[in-house]
């Protein structure tokens, strides 16, 4: 297959509340390709978001190495892992996570924003993206005003703003029923085959993750168990 | 890009309305009096530099009268004479000094009565020096000339409908204490009301009209280039005291420097408007603080939103900028409330002012200097606000900010 574009190494994140310490994550290694569709899975509290949020330089690791494109992240300040996650890197997540007194196109453009794009490219990208969804129609409506799988679009496209590498889904179908749950996958999937983006979802779902080339089991901040579909 | 975050900014008030009027509330009370006062006290100000300035700045004014015995001209003080006025043109380092008249008089003209100050002009070479000192010029006409006589020069405000109303024109004949003068020139208004509803003329018909042989109301004494105004002063009460037999500390006559009255005028104004200041400096700081404080829940509040905002890339200064745009345009909208309610305020007292002295002489002075800074002082109290919520806002970790349920 193609280039490595995400590499963790050794891995720890370990969280500390006082007197106690919660390690969260416990020495993972996981490499993943250009164009892969990777899911993670794993009981609850196992690590999987702190491990989607690490690789989505939220966050950095308490010891180990993270790659990204062949450099580390883990030493990068705020700003640095700022500009990274707004160029290389879209976020889906399970509460959809749009700003309220924003409308959706609004929504779709701000990411848009940070990255200095005039407006005319903006209201442009945003309209593509939006009908990519299948929203045109919905485009001045806001959060309130449209369906939870509606909202996940919106955030989908959104995640689409600055033409990442990388979508980075937090268990995007966790707060949806069943059809429209599969109506997003085929959303991410499309993504993933068509526009050869690279997909990290996290899910519960085994009918969800069986749709992904690759399933990581994460147990107690570690990977038990790679299957390969 | 900045204007991207300021359509944010503004999103954001709007969309807690009713927390925004309450918070700017202590921002417009502020400016609002700082606006009216300001406007206010320096309309105050010129008006009564203008009254003043009836009399000159670098002048020595002497009136008969002492402090003690109440105003000039009430009958039972000795009046100043002409002789007054020899002697003090040879008093040490005075330059020269000239008698003036000033009298209330009855001027009707068009069935309509006013009552107005009536002042002498003097003769010569001293013409030209009183017209300096008041600083008078004709709007329409002409000044003064030696040898007219039953010709006036009137003030521009004698022409308004509760004086003798705008008919009066050039060449108009209006009857001063019942004799018939032919008016030859208009003032230019000098905002002070005096001059602009004084009626000039010729110091010997002036004596005719008021019978009034000898008599000066004051004596206007320029002091030569170089003398100490203070021993000047001194040395015209010392001859004063002479002439009039007095003793000193009985004076029956008063010496003053004009520029003094302005000192003490300026100082006066100064402590009410210091006042005033502190007031409106306590509820800008006040507002400032209400700022700071909705600007802290607005933190909280949108916290999982500056989580949202960063994991789609907004850097710390991103974040910053949003919040403190917001927290300015806070203090600024409440500025242009403030300015608008201030410039209502200050043109309302001034309007209530006019009716109770029934002259416009207090005018709302507001320039435009004046709003552009109520403007950025409300801008700048807000940002400053702002600094520190917007400066927690930008530090949050974003996956912490994330986590945050509302
Ligand atoms: N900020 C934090 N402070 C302290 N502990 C934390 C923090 N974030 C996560 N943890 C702990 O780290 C562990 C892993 O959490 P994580 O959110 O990654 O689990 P998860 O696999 O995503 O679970 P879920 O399926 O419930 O979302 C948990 O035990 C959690 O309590
Ligand atoms: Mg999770």
């Amino acid at each position: 297959m193609n280039r490595t574009i995400i590499k963790l190494e050794n891995v720890w994140k370990i969280y500390k509340m006082g007197e106690v310490k919660v390690n969260a994550l416990r020495g993972v290694d996981l490499s993943i390709k250009e164009g892969e569709f990777v899911s993670i899975m794993g009981p609850s509290g196992s690590g999987k978001s702190t491990c989607v949020n690490m690789v989505g330089c939220l966050d950095v690791p308490s010891k180990g190495r993270i790659s990204l494109d062949g450099h580390n992240i883990a030493h990068l300040s705020e700003s640095e892992l700022a500009q990274i996650r707004g160029r290389k890197i879209g976020f889906i997540f399970q509460q959809f996570n749009l700003i309220p007194t924003l409308t959706a196109i609004e929504n779709v453009m701000l990411p848009m924003v940070f990255q200095g794009y005039s407006q005319e490219d903006r209201i442009k990208r945003g309209k593509e993206l939006l009908a990519l969804v299948e929203l045109q129609d919905r485009m001045h409506h806001r959060p309130t005003e449209l369906s939870g799988g509606q909202q996940q679009r919106v955030a989908i496209a959104r995640s689409l703003a600055n033409n990442p590498e990388v979508i980075l889904a937090d268990e995007p179908t966790g707060n949806l029923d069943t059809s429209t749950g599969k109506n997003v996958m085929d959303f991410l999937m499309k993504l993933n085959r068509k526009e050869g983006k690279t997909i990290i979802m996290v899910t519960h779902d085994s009918y969800v993750a069986n749709a992904a080339n690759r399933v990581e089991y994460l147990k107690d901040g570690k990977i038990i168990k790679t299957k390969h579909n | 890009m900045l204007n991207e975050y300021f359509n944010l900014a503004l999103k954001n008030l709007l969309k807690r309305k009713l927390r925004s009027w309450l918070t700017m509330i202590g921002i417009f009370i502020g400016i609002a009096a700082v606006v009216s006062l300001i406007g206010l006290g320096q309309g105050l100000r010129n008006a009564v530099i203008g009254q003043f300035s009836f009399l000159g700045t670098d002048f020595i004014t002497v009136q008969a009268g002492g402090v003690q015995f109440g105003p000039p001209g009430s009958g039972v003080v000795k009046p100043l004479t002409k002789d007054d006025v020899e002697d003090l043109n040879d008093v040490n380092g005075v330059k020269f000094a000239i008698g003036r008249l000033i009298k209330t008089g009855k001027t009707e003209f068009d069935d309509k009565v006013s009552f107005n100050f009536v002042g002498s002009m003097p003769d010569g070479e001293q013409r030209k020096e009183v017209e300096k000192i008041l600083g008078i010029k004709a709007e329409k006409g002409r000044l003064l000339k030696d040898g007219d006589r039953l010709k006036v020069v009137v003030g521009n405000h004698l022409l308004n409908k509760d004086h003798l109303g705008e008919k009066l024109k050039i060449g108009s004949k209006i009857l001063v204490q019942g004799k018939q003068f032919e008016v030859v020139g208009i003032l230019e208004s000098r905002g002070s009301f005096i001059i602009d509803t004084v009626v000039f003329m010729n110091i010997d018909t002036m004596r005719e009209v008021f019978d009034k042989k000898d008599d000066v109301s004051a004596i206007l004494v320029k002091t030569r280039d170089g003398a100490n105004m203070n021993i000047v002063k001194e040395n015209i009460e010392k001859v004063l005291r002479r002439t009039r037999k007095v003793d000193e500390g009985e004076e029956d006559f008063r010496a003053e420097l004009a520029a003094n009255n302005l000192a003490a005028l300026d100082s006066t104004l100064f402590a009410v408007q210091l006042f005033v200041y502190i007031i409106a400096g306590i509820s800008l700081v006040v507002g400032g603080i209400g700022i700071m404080n909705t600007m802290y829940t607005a933190v909280i509040e949108r916290t999982k939103e500056i989580g949202i905002m960063k994991s789609i890339g907004a850097k710390n200064e991103d974040v910053f900028i949003l919040f403190f745009f917001e927290s300015g345009l806070l203090g600024m909208v409440g500025g242009i409330i403030g300015i608008g309610i201030g410039v209502g305020l200050a043109k309302g007292l001034a309007y209530i002012g006019s009716l109770q002295l029934g002259s416009n002489l207090i005018q709302a002075n507001i320039s435009f200097g004046l709003i552009v800074g109520a403007l950025l002082f409300s801008y700048l109290i807000g940002s400053l606000a702002g600094i520190l919520p917007a400066v927690q806002a930008s530090k949050l970790s974003p996956v912490e900010a994330l986590r945050y349920a509302k």
